[in-house]
């Protein structure tokens, strides 16, 4: 089922995690207690330019270590540290969440066009298919974080001190698991560099969809299929340069008989779209939310079997899986309304 | 019989009580089993029998009984009754033992070892009666990705061009099969029900009859190593071009039609000598190698001002995989793989039943290495070679296929009962047959009706089946392999297949 | 009974309807319910003859497997209110979400402003009694009347716009799905088909346009024509075509 809920600042005003951690647990009937999540955008204002790397290690010595020699090998480390947590009665720790603020080697990257993203994609695909015991990267985009565990939302918005953050884009995720419950990396956002995913719903299309990021060079690690978003927009977005709402067409696109009926041109365009990114087609109920450091997109599957609902209020914009959960954060909104199928709703930062 | 001979295959016979003496039974047997005396009696001769079931299907009373093998050998388990008794034949006659129909040989069916699946309570099935279900299939080549811009004032522009696909309402299509090798109404029925249903057929390598024309926007024409039949009329007539490099009964070998085959008609469509054997060498004798094909598919395209598609099809043999990789970078629009069952008129018996393997493991190798080399989106996978159901169908896109070719199955529904006898010219439904009395026996109005009923049936059991597992369009279950699972497959086939075995 | 206030802040909705319930078995029939925010199942399975007021944004399946009360929400409301209700009436002051009025087989569901996907869904309709009323302000989206087998869905389009969603009655096997304004073939659902609306028709839906209209003050004068679309189940039998035996 799960509950999801994002918020951007258009003017790049920063709010602190307290509202989206009280709008997410009044969607504690979405989830199960198994996996909550937060990702924040601009949280690292002294580390902008390094790429944020949270990990989760099993322990700090053998996976840690490891980790620190590939890292090494194709950057810098400008700062490390242990992410700061406090302990919660209901929440048990599995993992010791750790940060690393890191500047890759960019001439390291022959023959890439973006040769820092790249790197650090390739470090995240290299430590999550288990090369490396113990390790996961759940977090690797500049000037964000995701923080995300087992538990119910108050409880890992507490254990990371959420509150404590400020940002400018936030994403949050209530988790009712199907597929690997209780696995910290299975909570949401999922993320990679600048992209963070939220999810609601269960993609049918799954394994036509991994097949084809696979095949350009991802690998799913995750045993879930939301992993499969993040690749997709990063491979649309940052690699064939598709506009957002492109990106979302090419997900959830009109249906063929629409198709049939529109302009020459529009036509042309849709019908390109969905011969060539037939295999990025997501099928099945899903409710997503996407971000990335200039805005963030929501929208759902072609025939609306999952919720969402979107509001503003001046300079903000909220989307979510319920009006309440919007409400909890911010009592004024105004516009609050449903997007149709396949529609995206898109949030840019005004510059 | 003459002494000395094998024990009959098939025996005839008929309840005398129910018998009318109507003589359907005698005018119906093109094969001379049955034969009127002057007492009205009619005489039995079951050894001419095939087993081709027209006597048994027009006989008013249910009176006539088929048993097959009524005489028993002394059992053994490597000394099968066929292997002694082609040993027999081929002593006598020394000469290649010739079979119709497919393999013959009880391989596994992968495809009866391969289950679906469906949703329950995380995603909700679709009815595909109620919501849209896009069954809509493009076979061609598509680009890597597409190079769109927002301009300035907001609008979108696509600066990528497509390159020519067939749109097909089903992914389901019929498969070659020659105007010679079956006759003109077989074919004729075939045309207008792929006409009927907005699929395609091949041609085959006999050309295209003027009385196919009006159908012509729905047909494949076949360029095959005999080129029967092949002008620049002929490449432009068809919504696409096959280049035929073999042929999942007989791969490697090349075919012929016997002569006596080779009628006026069938010879002016061929664009052959009437009366010799038409014979189709087994390469083309411009490929020896990959980067020929290369030079032939261009060759087609040039000819017809790169308008039309151009697909290449190869039996699925051990390295099916490299080939069709290979087939993929020769701007070539499909790579057509027929697997080891895959239907003809005639075949020598030791190639149908024991060269190749089977469409599934070629489908998922195929599709896999496609993928793995980053070219999947270069060619269609068009999958065809024992096709028998709707299931069949689900199962060949989950596995990577894009569309299927079915013949046998389309035969079928047209009267043929898979007796294998077709390189006889005999045949008594009128399909695998140029005898103008039998021909006739074939209403192209009626059998195309049935051959459409067929179609429609399966696509409408493939949405129900997409429906049940959740999708509505058919992109999302081409290569989607884990809505697949395999039932007491060995580890080794599930690994080519990259399906998790059934509770994984 | 003096009308009973109950403060929802912070309560789940097991309380709620505990509360809710206890009034009602008291003889309450006039309970004001302020501060709602998300709480799903108001009224689930209620029964008896009360008003309540919802002040706030209720969360999904209000009013579900009702039978008699009537619920008027001062809000907007999430999916499915009217989820397989029995018998009463939902008013919502606002707009719904997905699969408003789910399965519905008695009782009215007025709904001011807008509704979203699959409204109506498999609404039915039994014996003389049990006939489901559901009448939307503005907008409804696509699959309206999906699966429909009973009573009438009416949408009024209020704000001019005319019915822009595909699906429309898809699998209808029963009922009506009146719209404002015109509709195309193509928008129309497998198994649906449009017939002319007329003065009869006017007739009948006239008592239900006149109550909406009255619930939301707006003059009905302009709604009482036969400027509608009438969209019918082209077979009550469906599937009766789909099937060859063994």
């Amino acid at each position: 089922m799960c509950g999801i809920i994002g918020v951007i600042d258009r003017q790049k005003q920063k709010m602190n995690g307290s509202g989206i951690k009280e709008a997410l647990s009044l969607m504690n009937e979405r989830g199960s207690g198994e996996g909550a999540g937060y990702a924040a955008y601009g949280i690292y204002p002294d580390f902008e330019d390094c790429y944020a790397l949270h990990i989760f290690f099993d322990n700090l010595v053998e996976p840690k270590s490891k980790v620190d020699d590939i890292i090494q090998k194709w950057g810098r480390v400008v700062h490390q540290e242990e992410i700061p947590t406090k302990e919660q009665t209901n929440l048990k720790r599995s993992h010791v969440p750790w940060r690393y603020f890191f500047k890759p080697y960019t001439d390291l990257m022959t023959g890439s066009l973006t040769p820092g993203e790249d790197i650090v994609k390739r470090l995240v695909m290299e430590i999550n298919s288990s090369t490396i015991e113990g390790a996961l990267v759940f977090s690797s985009g500049k000037n964000m974080g995701v923080f995300k565990a087992a538990g119910w939302p108050e409880d890992v918005a507490n254990f990371y001190k959420i509150e404590e953050y400020e940002g400018y884009i936030w994403l949050a995720h209530n988790r009712y698991p199907t597929n690997t419950p209780g696995w910290w990396g299975g909570a949401h956002p999922f993320n990679l560099l600048d992209w963070s995913v939220v999810h609601n719903g269960e993609i049918t299309s799954y394994g036509t969809n991994q097949r084809y990021v696979e095949s350009n060079g991802y690998q799913c690690t995750m045993y879930t299929d939301t992993e499969v978003v993040a690749y997709l927009f990063d491979l649309l977005g940052r690699h064939h340069k598709l506009p957002s709402e492109i990106i979302v067409k090419a997900m959830a696109p009109p249906f063929w008989d629409e198709i049939d009926e529109m302009e020459e041109k529009e036509r042309e365009l849709n019908k390109a779209i969905r011969l060539t990114y037939g295999p990025a087609l997501m099928n099945g109920p899903f409710a997503i939310v996407v971000a990335t450091h200039d805005g963030i997109v929501g929208f759902t599957d072609r025939i609306k079997l999952r919720p969402l609902v979107v509001g503003e209020h001046g300079s903000r914009l909220y989307i979510s899986s319920e009006e309440a959960a919007i409400r909890t954060m911010d009592p004024q909104v105004e516009d609050i309304h449903m997007p149709g199928a396949g529609e995206p709703v898109i949030g840019r930062v005004v510059t | 019989m003459s002494l000395g001979s094998v024990p009959l295959k098939y025996r005839i016979q008929i309840d005398r009580q129910q018998c009318m003496q109507c003589m359907r039974c005698v005018d119906n047997c093109s094969y001379g089993v049955f034969r009127e005396e002057d007492d009205g009696n009619i005489l039995i001769d079951s050894r001419k029998c095939t087993a081709c079931h027209r006597c048994i299907s027009m006989c008013p009373r249910d009176a006539i009984n088929l048993s097959e093998r009524p005489v028993d050998y002394r059992s053994h388990p490597l000394w099968t009754p066929e292997a002694r008794e082609d040993v027999i034949n081929q002593s006598r006659s020394g000469r290649i033992v010739l079979a119709g129909m497919g393999n013959a040989k009880d391989y596994p069916i992968i495809y009866d070892r391969l289950v679906l699946d469906a949703c329950q309570v995380t995603n909700p099935s679709i009815d595909p009666l109620r919501e849209p279900m896009e069954l809509r299939t493009y076979l061609g080549q598509k680009p890597s990705k597409l190079d769109i811009r927002k301009q300035e004032n907001g609008e979108i522009e696509l600066n990528t061009k497509l390159s020519p696909n067939l749109e097909l309402q089903t992914p389901i299509m019929i498969g070659h099969m020659s105007y010679g090798a079956i006759s003109l109404n077989a074919q004729l029925s075939l045309a207008k029900a792929a006409a009927k249903t907005d699929t395609y057929m091949g041609t085959g390598e006999g050309g295209l009859h003027k009385d196919i024309y009006p159908y012509q926007d729905n047909m494949i024409v076949q360029v095959a190593s005999g080129r029967f039949g092949v002008d620049i009329n002929y490449l432009e007539r068809g919504a696409a071009i096959e280049i035929k490099i073999g042929q999942g009964a007989k791969p490697g070998i090349g075919g012929h039609l016997p002569g006596e085959k080779v009628c006026t008609d069938v010879s002016c469509t061929r664009m052959i000598p009437a009366g010799s054997d038409a014979i189709s060498p087994a390469p083309h004798h411009d490929i020896y190698s990959i980067e020929d094909l290369a030079q032939l598919v261009r060759g087609l395209k040039e000819a017809t001002e790169w308008k039309k598609p151009v697909f290449v099809k190869i039996a699925a043999v051990h390295n099916v995989a490299a080939v069709a990789a290979g087939i993929a970078r020769s701007s070539a629009d499909a790579v057509v793989i027929d697997g080891f069952r895959g239907g003809t008129g005639a075949s020598p018996k030791v190639f149908r039943d024991n060269v190749g393997i089977p469409i599934e493991a070629a489908i998922a190798s195929v599709d896999q290495k496609l993928n793995d080399q980053g070219i999947r989106n270069k060619v269609s996978v068009i999958a065809s070679g024992g096709i028998r159901n709707s299931a069949d169908v689900a199962k060949s896109i989950a596995l990577g296929a894009d569309a299927v070719y079915i013949g046998t199955a389309a035969l079928i529904s047209m009267g043929c009962r898979v007796c294998g006898n077709c390189y006889r010219g005999l045949c008594p439904w009128g399909i695998a047959t140029q005898r103008e009395d039998l021909v006739s026996r074939l209403d192209p109005e009626v059998e195309s009706e049935h051959v459409a009923n067929l179609i429609n049936s399966w696509t409408l059991e493939l949405s129900e089946l997409m429906g049940a597992a959740g999708i509505n369009s058919i992109e999302s279950l081409r290569g989607n392999r884990s809505r697949l699972r395999g039932y007491m497959l060995d580890e080794g086939t599930l690994d080519v297949l990259q399906v998790k075995p059934v509770g994984a | 009974m003096e009308p009973v206030r109950i403060d929802a802040r912070g309560l789940h909705y097991t309380p709620l309807n505990q509360q809710i319930r206890r009034a009602v078995s008291e003889g309450a029939t006039e309970i004001s319910v302020d501060n709602v925010l998300g709480q799903r199942f108001i009224a689930d399975g209620l029964k008896g003859e009360v008003t309540i007021r919802i002040n706030g944004v209720p969360g999904g399946d209000l009013g579900m497997f009702m039978n008699g009360p009537t619920c008027i929400v001062k809000g907007n409301c999430d999916h499915a209110p009217g989820n397989t209700m029995d018998n009463g009436k939902i008013v919502i002051h606002g707009s719904a979400g997905d699969a408003v009025a789910h399965s519905m087989r008695g009782g009215k569901v007025f709904v001011r402003d807008d509704i979203g996907y699959r409204g109506g869904i498999h609404m039915k309709e039994y014996g003389e009694e049990h006939k489901p009323i559901l009448v939307v302000g503005d907008n409804a989206c696509s699959f309206l009347g999906e699966y429909m087998a009973g009573g009438i869905i009416i949408v009024l389009s209020k704000s001019g716009n005319t019915f822009g969603g595909r699906g429309v009655g898809s699998g209808i096997h029963g009922g009506e799905i009146i719209l404002r304004g015109k509709l195309k073939e193509r928008q129309l659902g497998v198994g649906a088909r449009i017939t002319e609306f007329t003065e009869e028709d006017l007739e009948k839906i006239n008592p239900y346009i006149e109550e909406f209209c009255e619930y939301f003050e707006i003059d009905p004068e302009k709604y009482l024509d036969t400027k509608y679309t009438k969209v019918v189940a082209s077979s009550s039998r469906p599937f009766a075509g789909k099937y060859v035996w063994e």
